[in-house]
């Protein structure tokens, strides 16, 4: 499915300063039952934003209107567990385009760039800099530069550089995805496939 | 490099098709299973697409997730969940692809099924859009979880897009103890390594404890490799792997099995084979476990006592937090902890061997009145094992009934959830806030475990009921 292309974003971000923030939070099972990719960002870490009752909690930061933008970031190992690319569709649908952690679980880390949500693993220390920039203020602002490969606190210049590999950011700079890639090898699959029977 | 290969390395490098410069490898998939949750929006993308399934019959299809464990003669009541069972059949109408729907003779658990047909082999490698898939690599297969994005993708080329991921051995030598089960092993494994502990990794499983287990058995220990972040677990395929898998309905025969044999024999770790970790365990030192927390990896033995804040890793926020939801507190026994739910089923712990061993305890005792029990088959074939066995006649005695195969109360996408607050022991995978329910506690266990807090009402230690059977 296209995505928008990714190259520089500067936003202020949301914190979520939890460790293990697993698939479940991000979006609960029973929000998996539709057919078609649409409306998921409704339902957002839905049991931590919502009561029982539909009200929202207001002690959540995604109900916390002083919080806001188009970057996530949270605690150490993000989107452990469940394979659901739900998580990171609706990671992307309520209009984050970047996460941050120290640490991402892997399942989530290939969904998020398969569907145009960049992952960007930074060392504890800046993630914990992070933390107290947006405590400090929270319109902070950080620049995510995917072609130069770092992340900056703009308001303190404090910067550092990410790995990401070079086939994956080709594909987010210019929106590619990988079924055109296979499909143009489609004959070497089919030589490969001869000669391994089922 | 050296010549010396992994069990790994050797099913991984024959499944190559291309490298891509400083990118990912492209690996050949040999089999692919589909349930209804994570593939409708992959179908639809293919349908935009406009391209086909390349290998339908590499492909298989089956309906567990969402499906109700009563009644399922009758029409599906969720309108939500009816129309991903009716997507999933008529993609694979659609498709050429084989369907084992609901009330179809080999409907099940994709993890339980796979393995019981023989699509699961040796050497193979095997993708499903469910992280539990690990559950395979129990056959010397490397078998592993997808997003939606790469179904459709092994659905359009057969083909996946993955960084080779580094590789782990875990040794455990020696004999397990008495009423410890290979679920205690592996929430073992997950409370050392916590749930992060092995991501990025491949992990073998190696020594004596592995060799002696069951298939079932290894089974449930890859099953759960996904819940130390590792990306899928294998162990060496032996005379109880082949002897599992001969003669069943995709399995070769004649010549091709010969052939196949020749090459299973092969896959296992040359000696001098290196690893990028290796760690290694006592059996001796393991109990059986639980789990007081809300990650897998907040588990300890039965006999102990929750631990501090500053005794675990990772952050205190974090930790309270967790304890917090569970209402449980640091310095408490778990043992005598009331419960309300009892859970023995799906893909980590829904096979015959559970149901035989959750039968030695509730055999001549009765349900307690305070819990609630899903007895929940991972197949028709283990539902029907049961009933042959003499199983069934055990739990109705008990007090206990038998429900229909599916994922069930695991996620508890159909109506089997365990209500807000209430606790359930649970043989299944994990105990994430609300995964069994909104505002349900999970206690993740054995099915020895569970059955000895069935028939008491509260957590308790097997090994005293066990004890008074064998006097």
């Amino acid at each position: 499915m296209a995505y928008d292309k990714f190259n520089i974003l500067t936003s202020s971000a949301v914190p979520l300063p939890i460790e293990n923030v697993d698939t479940d939070q991000i979006i609960p099972a029973r929000f998996l039952k539709a057919t078609e990719r649409k409306g998921f960002g409704d339902n957002l870490f839905r049991d931590w934003k919502y009561n029982s009752d539909n009200s929202p909690k207001e002690s959540f930061v995604l109900n916390n209107p002083i919080y806001g933008g188009k970057i996530l970031v949270g605690g150490k190992n993000f989107g452990s567990g469940s394979s659901r690319e739900h998580a990171a569709w609706a990671v992307y649908d309520y209009g984050f385009r970047c996460v941050v952690s120290s640490f991402f679980a892997d399942i989530f880390r290939g969904n998020c760039l398969n569907v145009g949500v960049l992952p960007v693993q930074v060392s504890p220390e800046f993630l914990h800099k992070i933390f107290q920039a947006i405590e400090t203020d929270p319109k902070t602002q950080l620049e995510v530069n995917l072609q130069n490969q770092t992340i900056t606190i703009n308001s303190t210049g404090e910067s550092e550089s990410f790995d990401i590999n070079e086939y994956k950011k080709g594909n987010l700079l210019n929106g590619f995805d990988d079924i055109d890639y296979l499909l143009n090898i489609k004959e070497n699959i089919e030589t490969f496939a001869q000669n391994t029977p089922l | 490099m050296s010549a010396q290969k992994t069990l790994f390395d050797k099913v991984w490098d024959s499944h190559v098709v291309h490298n891509i410069e400083n990118g990912p490898q492209v690996l050949f998939i040999d089999r692919h299973l589909v349930h209804e949750v994570t593939s409708p929006v992959a179908f639809l993308g293919l349908k935009n697409r406009g391209a086909d399934v390349l290998y339908p019959k590499r492909t298989f299809a089956t309906a567990d997730h969402n499906t109700p464990t009563i009644n399922q003669h009758l029409p599906v009541e969720d309108p939500l969940s009816a129309n991903q069972l009716r997507a999933l059949e008529q993609n694979a109408k659609e498709h050429g692809i084989s369907h084992w729907g609901l009330g179809h003779e080999k409907n099940g658990i994709v993890h339980v099924v796979g393995p019981e047909y023989g699509i699961t082999q040796p050497g193979a490698t095997i993708v499903c859009g469910d992280s539990h898939t690990s559950t395979h690599g129990a056959f010397g297969a490397i078998a592993f979880g997808i997003g939606t994005s790469e179904v459709e993708m092994v659905l359009a080329t057969q083909c996946i897009m993955q960084p080779k991921p580094k590789k782990m051995r875990i040794n455990i030598t020696g004999t397990l103890n008495f009423g410890v089960t290979p679920k205690d092993v592996a929430l073992y494994i997950i409370s050392k390594l916590t749930t992060s502990g092995a991501t990025g990794y491949f992990v073998e499983y190696a020594g004596d404890v592995f060799e002696d287990m069951s298939m079932e058995g290894r089974m449930t220990v890859c099953n759960l490799s996904i819940e130390m972040g590792a990306r899928g677990g294998m162990i060496a395929p032996d005379k109880k792997t082949f002897e599992y898998i001969k003669g069943r309905e995709f399995t070769p025969t004649g010549t091709a099995w010969d052939k196949a044999m020749a090459y299973w024999k092969t896959l296992k770790t040359d000696e001098g084979a290196t690893f990028d970790k290796e760690l290694s365990f006592n059996a001796s030192d393991i109990e059986p476990m639980i789990t007081y927390g809300t990650n897998p990896g907040m588990g300890m033995g039965i006999s102990k006592s929750i631990p501090n804040a500053d005794q675990v890793e990772g952050g205190k926020a974090t930790y309270e937090k967790s304890l917090g939801y569970m209402a449980f507190n640091q310095g408490e026994d778990m043992i005598g902890k009331p419960i309300d739910f009892v859970f023995i089923g799906s893909c980590t712990n829904g096979r015959i061997e559970d149901f035989r061993a959750f039968a030695s305890i509730v055999k001549g005792r009765q349900k307690a009145t305070n819990v609630t029990a899903w007895l929940v088959p991972g197949s028709h074939k283990v539902e029907s094992a049961i009933k042959e066995e003499g199983l069934l006649d055990i739990f109705t005695e008990a007090g206990f009934e038998l429900r229909e195969p599916g994922c069930s109360a695991c996620l508890a996408m159909n109506d089997d959830k365990v209500p807000a607050g209430k606790y359930a022991v649970s043989t299944s995978n994990r105990n994430f806030e609300g995964r069994q329910g909104p505002g349900s506690r999970t206690l993740l266990a054995s099915p020895l475990v569970a059955a000895a807090a069935a028939v008491t009402g509260k957590v308790t230690d097997p090994r005293e009921l066990m004890e008074a059977t064998v006097n």
